[in-house]
């Protein structure tokens, strides 16, 4: 399934001092992928867009924090 | 000065989200000038911002100044609290 | 020229009196990749691009002040009514000494804000290009504030200005290819 979160995991070394973090994720937004944006593209009802931030339900992305994660569980 | 009332928050979040649209609209629109049925969608919610713009204004008092909005006596500019207190 | 208008973009709402967030969120006041820097940088450059693209930055900078006067709100209401101890121990010691509650554009580090932060090369690609990694920054940056954040309706603010940099660094996407259409131009051979 297409994510805008991309993982790797970097490199760990018997003398890293802290306990490593094996996976390290970054976003890669949509923004990377539509290109010029064709017409007539699906849009959101007007309040739910001011909500998102966006018009165009393809550029939504919502990014939660750790503390929210906890209670939300969206995954990142 | 006086707390608004619930209502206020109500109206105003109508319009900022028939602004908003008119925003993202206004920037879609800066890189697809042919795009017509876009610019009829911008031009109908602008005409529904200026309807609740007026709404608004009657109830708290002037959005805009310089001219673009109407005063009462005295002026009332300064009435309502501003976005930052609210 | 500009007219104010007396609302706010976005609803902006702080739960928790928590002068320590206010600290994080400076950054994006007066920090190198925040929306001072953003509506200056995109204002000043506008002079000089093709007139194709003038329209665009002129209001990508004018929704950049929107955006400058939600994080300043933001700040404020975190800090009106922080007592010194609260203050203190949120690390703004230093920030209370020379200014009281007031704001100022400086970064969560407490360094002033400069021109350097911005630029304006007058090569329509390059400083486009310049806005695209300025949105990309200010993303990330919302997404680092974000993390270390743990009220909700602060986030929820921050999450409306997060996505409205994916729009922007979309639309200057969209105004590179515009620049290299070849297809409205006259071919003479």
């Amino acid at each position: 399934m297409f994510t805008t979160r991309k993982q790797y995991e970097p490199y760990v070394s018997p003398f890293d001092p802290c306990p490593p973090i094996r996976v390290k994720t970054y976003v890669t937004a949509p923004n990377q992928y539509v290109g010029f944006q064709p017409p007539n593209l699906p849009q959101f009802p007007l309040h739910e867009a001011l909500k998102k931030g966006t018009l165009w339900k393809i550029f939504y992305d919502p990014y939660y924090g750790p503390y929210e994660m906890k209670t939300k569980g969206d995954g990142q | 000065m006086k707390q608004v009332p619930q209502e206020y928050y109500e109206l105003l979040e109508q319009l900022q989200a028939v602004d908003f649209a008119l925003v993202d609209l206004t920037l879609y629109l800066d890189t697809h000038p042919t795009d017509y049925q876009a610019i009829q969608q911008f031009n109908q919610l602008a005409q529904k911002r200026k309807q609740l713009k007026k709404q608004f204004e009657s109830c708290y008092g002037p959005l805009q100044q310089y001219g673009n909005s109407y005063s009462n006596y005295p002026w009332n500019w300064n009435d309502s609290p501003w976005p930052w207190q609210v | 020229m500009w007219i104010y208008e007396k609302k706010l973009q976005y609803p902006v709402r702080v739960s928790t009196c928590n002068p320590k967030l206010a600290k994080y969120l400076i950054e994006q006041y007066g920090g190198a990749d925040g929306e001072l820097a953003a509506a200056l940088r995109y204002l000043n450059q506008r002079y000089t691009i093709p007139d194709k693209v003038m329209g665009l930055l002129t209001d990508i900078g004018t929704e950049e002040l929107a955006h400058l006067e939600m994080i300043a709100t933001m700040v404020y209401k975190l800090t009106k009514d922080a007592t010194l101890e609260q203050l203190k121990e949120a690390g703004l010691d230093a920030h209370y000494v020379d200014h009281d509650r007031a704001l100022f554009y400086h970064n969560a580090a407490g360094v002033p804000f400069t021109a350097t932060y911005i630029q304006a090369k007058g090569d329509p690609i390059t400083d486009l290009y310049e806005d695209i990694a300025a949105e990309e920054k200010a993303r990330a940056t919302y997404q680092w504030i974000i993390n270390m954040s743990d009220d909700p309706d602060l986030n929820d603010g921050l999450r409306f200005l997060r996505e409205r940099e994916i729009i922007h660094a979309q639309r200057f996407r969209e105004a590179v290819e515009i620049l290299k259409e070849e297809r409205d131009r006259k071919k003479f051979f």
